[in-house]
This record gives C-alpha cells, sequence and structure tokens, in this order.
C-alpha cells in the first residue's frame, strides 16, 4: 500500500463528509423553502440573499444554547446518543460509488468510491439498522415517559420495515446477482436502470426508505402532537442539532442508496457519446453530477411527501408494514425467482 | 328511543375499495395538488420593505396638524381625551406667550400632549370630537417596541414636520 493511496483515499472521505454535511446542512434551509412553496409562502429570506445563510445562523443557535442535561438522566449515554445517531449517519456513504473511475493523464486510476466491499449492500443494511440505536440510545436515557415511547415507536418501526425492505432488496439482487455496489451500478449502464427491472421493488424500497429516516408520513418517533418532540424531548443545544442533523444525512444516504440500486447511479442515457467528447477526467464528473441531480430529485420527493401527507396512525404503520408491504415483498420475490428462471431456460 | 327531531340522519360509512385501499393514487393527488402551489404566487408580503395598500378610510398613527401658516392647530380643549373610550389621551394645557405666536393658532396650547398607543384602539372618536381639526388617524402602522413606556408617544412624535417656508 503506498502513500500516495492513503492520501487519495483521505482526500476522497474528507470530500464526501463535508458534502454529506453541507448537503445536510442545506436540506434544512431547503426544507422550509420547500415547505413554504408548497404551502404559498416565502420561507426563510431574511439571512444573506434569498435567506442561503439561514443554516449557518440556525448552526450558530444550536452552539449558542445554553446546554441542559436532566438530572435524572443517565449521563454517559444522554451523550453517546446523538453522537452515534451523527455516527451511523455518516459512515453510509462509505461504499456508495460516487463516480466512474478517473483516469488521469499520467495513467492512474482513481476510483470514485471510498471502498468497493462485496457485500455493499449489506453493509448499508447493517449501518441503517445501526442508526436507530442512537434514537433508542437517547430516548431512553432521557429518563422521559415521552422520549421512551418514542425511542420504543423508532425501534419497533425500524424493525418492521428492514423486513420489508430486506425482502424488496432481494429481488433486486435475484437481478443483479451482486452485492457490490460498484457492479450493481455499471450493470445499469446507459439506461439499463433496475427500477425498469423492479418497479415493485422500487416501490416497497422508497416506502420503507420513508420509514427507515422517520419521515413522513412514518415520523410517529417525533410527532409533536402525541409526544412533544419524540426521542429529543429533553435534548437541546448542540445535542438536538445533532441529533436534527442525523436526520437530513440520513435522508441523503437514502437517497443516495435508491440513486445507486434503482435510478442508475451515475449511469445516464448517452453517457457513452459524452465519453468520447469530453475524455476520461471529465466524464466521470459529469456523471457524478447527474447521480447527485438523482439525490437531490429524491431529497426533494422526500419534502414533497412530507408536506402532503399526514401521518400515519401507529397501528395503521404495523398493518401496512406487516400485512401489505411483506406480503407484496414476498410475491415479487417469488415472481421475480420464476421470470429469471423461465428467462434463463429459454 | 323515540327521535326528538325529524332531522335524524342516518349516516352509511361505505367500505374503502380496492384503490382507495392502496393509498397509492390518493397519495398521487395529494402529491399533485401540492405541486400545483408550488408553483403559485406567494401570498407573503415583505413587510418592513413592502406595505400592503391601506384603504382611503384606513386609521393609522395619529399626528397633530399645523394650520396653513405651520401653526399648531390644537387649542388642548380635552375634547378628543374625554371621547376616547380607551382613555389613551392626556394632556397639559398652556397659555400661549406673544413671542409664541407664530408656533400656535390659539391662545391656548397643548405643552403636553400624549397618546399611550397600547391603550389606543383606533377608533377614530378623537379625530370626530375635535373641533379644531387638530388630530386625524392618517399615519402608518404604529411600529413594534421593547418597553412600554416607549409607546407613550409625545408631542415630539405626534405633531405633523413644520411646513417649509418658501
Amino acid at each position: 500500500m503506498d502513500i500516495s493511496f492513503v492520501i487519495e483515499k483521505f482526500i476522497l472521505v474528507a470530500i464526501i463528509f463535508g458534502i454529506s454535511l453541507v448537503i445536510a446542512m442545506y436540506s434544512t434551509y431547503a426544507e422550509r423553502k420547500v415547505a413554504a412553496f408548497l404551502q404559498d409562502r416565502l420561507g426563510p429570506d431574511r439571512a444573506g440573499p434569498f435567506g442561503i445563510l439561514q443554516p449557518l445562523a440556525d448552526g450558530l443557535k444550536m452552539f449558542m444554547k445554553e446546554e441542559i442535561i436532566p438530572t435524572h438522566a443517565n449521563k454517559w449515554l444522554f451523550m453517546v446518543g446523538p453522537g452515534l445517531a451523527m455516527l451511523t449517519a455518516c459512515i453510509g456513504t462509505a461504499v456508495i460509488p460516487w463516480g466512474s473511475p478517473i483516469t488521469t493523464a499520467a495513467g492512474r486510476v482513481i476510483p470514485l468510491q471510498v471502498t468497493d466491499i462485496n457485500v455493499g449492500v449489506l453493509y448499508i443494511f447493517g449501518v441503517v439498522s445501526l442508526g436507530v440505536y442512537g434514537v433508542m440510545i437517547g430516548g431512553w436515557a432521557s429518563n422521559n415517559k415521552y422520549s421512551l415511547l418514542s425511542a420504543i415507536r423508532a425501534a419497533s418501526q425500524n424493525i418492521s420495515y428492514e423486513v420489508a425492505m430486506g425482502l424488496s432488496i432481494i429481488a433486486l439482487l435475484l437481478v443483479t446477482n451482486t452485492m457490490s455496489l460498484k457492479e450493481i451500478v455499471d450493470m445499469q449502464h446507459g439506461w439499463h436502470w433496475n427500477v425498469l427491472y423492479q418497479p415493485l421493488g422500487f416501490l416497497l424500497f422508497i416506502i420503507c426508505a420513508f420509514a427507515e429516516t422517520n419521515r413522513a408520513p412514518f415520523d410517529l418517533p417525533e410527532c409533536e402532537t402525541e409526544l412533544i418532540g419524540g426521542y429529543h424531548t429533553e435534548y437541546s443545544s448542540m445535542k438536538l442539532g445533532f441529533y436534527l442533523f442525523a436526520e437530513y444525512i440520513n435522508m441523503f444516504v437514502s437517497s443516495a442508496v435508491m440513486a445507486t440500486l434503482y435510478f442508475g447511479g451515475y449511469n445516464y442515457p448517452g453517457m457513452d457519446w459524452v465519453l468520447t467528447q469530453v475524455g476520461p477526467v471529465i466524464a466521470p464528473l459529469i456523471g457524478t453530477a447527474v447521480l447527485f441531480a438523482k439525490i437531490f430529485a429524491f431529497i426533494f420527493f422526500f419534502m414533497w411527501v412530507r408536506w402532503t401527507i399526514p401521518r400515519f396512525r401507529y397501528d395503521q404503520l404495523m398493518h401496512l408494514g406487516w400485512k401489505v408491504l411483506i406480503p407484496i415483498a414476498i410475491a415479487n420475490v417469488i415472481i421475480t425467482g420464476i421470470v429469471i428462471a423461465i428467462v434463463e431456460k429459454f | 328511543m323515540e327521535p326528538l327531531t325529524s332531522k335524524k340522519k342516518i349516516l352509511i360509512q361505505k367500505p374503502l375499495n380496492f384503490a382507495e385501499r392502496m393509498y397509492l393514487p390518493a397519495l398521487g393527488k395529494g402529491l399533485a395538488i401540492t405541486i400545483s402551489h408550488f408553483f403559485k404566487k406567494e401570498a407573503t408580503i415583505r413587510y418592513p420593505e413592502v406595505q400592503r395598500e391601506m384603504s382611503i378610510n384606513w386609521r393609522g398613527m395619529h399626528s397633530l396638524k399645523r394650520d396653513e401658516d405651520g401653526k399648531e392647530r390644537c387649542t388642548a380643549c380635552g375634547l378628543c381625551a374625554l371621547s376616547c373610550p380607551a382613555e389613551a389621551i392626556t394632556m397639559i394645557a398652556a397659555e400661549r406667550k406673544p413671542e409664541e405666536k407664530d408656533l400656535y393658532r390659539e391662545e391656548k396650547y397643548a405643552a403636553v400632549y400624549e397618546i399611550n398607543m397600547l391603550r389606543c384602539i383606533f377608533c377614530g372618536l378623537c379625530e370626530e370630537a375635535c373641533p379644531k381639526e387638530a388630530i386625524y388617524l392618517d399615519g402608518p402602522i404604529v411600529p413594534s417596541d421593547y418597553l412600554r413606556k416607549d409607546f407613550i408617544y409625545g408631542k415630539d412624535k405626534l405633531v405633523e414636520e413644520p411646513l417649509v417656508k418658501k
């Protein structure tokens, strides 16, 4: 392992980390703007032109606020909770291929992916299911019944929807025959996007992604009307900021995963023609821009849905998860298997 | 039990059909409605910079008027204070000195004239009561402030700007 490899990876990690933080920051701004536009309002427009400095102002406010740790809280776990939420939100980006490898003039190939592990899909799953620990630990350590209820809801919701999500992924893996995200993306070259082969699987996956990221209409862990603030009721200052921030990073990561698994990642129709026109250094960057356009489209969709439909009731949530999504996901796996068997036979 | 009125109506709740139970058609409809609002014009008025058009008879902050020679019209008769249902107006009258002839129209004038803007209900009765056409509620919205004492407006804020001598 030479030193340039380490430097290259370090720079890539730093860039991805920075980008995901900035995107999460501006997601808060975008959320408020989108909400405002959908409701015929203006949204924040005082801090800087069009209010683009609003996230900085919010961050400053969070830093300046008084830090309160409740007397009866478990202090250590109370502090671990937000950190864990933030950590698990950030490490998910490690296996996502951000672009096809750049070939420099010196002949060096720089992959735009931190690591291409051959169980990338499983890794994403592991990280996503760890994400609920931040919520659970925070909710339990607060020693507040609302926080605890919220933590229980978050845990049961995540477990329920992980099953359906996993099953929808199995159908996808039957199509792709690999778990490496890099290979999955490369198979979708041009316009052979997986969503065309797995439309039902994608529908299931996006519904479960909404539930996994605790976004509306599945934001039961933080429904204000029932649980005050949910698991972060007792949190203040930057710890609260971490929780809110982690939620937006989760949204970014799950958008990236959806774009990668189902919408062709950095592939777009006509990419071969572009490659011959602009050369092997610029073309991957255009692919990366396309990937980010897809991610932003998903983030917008997340917000659009949040400001459209009301929250599910808890029993409706469980009914949808166990009695609707899981049977459909199983049927999807079976049908996909049969179709693949038939196609391979003839 | 016997119904007390003939207006009884039995509500029938139909079970949801398949499309309704799927959520998705309704979800699509909802998304279409919200996205149509995305492109509509905002109802918001950016307040301090842009102000809403007020109707002609809109009553805002009071102003104490001057006559055509730039003399204060108010003669401190106290009718405005008497008519005020919110008891927001107080005044102290004083006698005009010979050298102040250019400042005040009548021989008696208001040395102190205060309106408590927190008490004022902007009914306009002071305007109607004034025999000298000295007070009108033709100003802008009363601005916000931090302290109660800052809402008691004296003559410095109420009296019209003096006329510019040609």
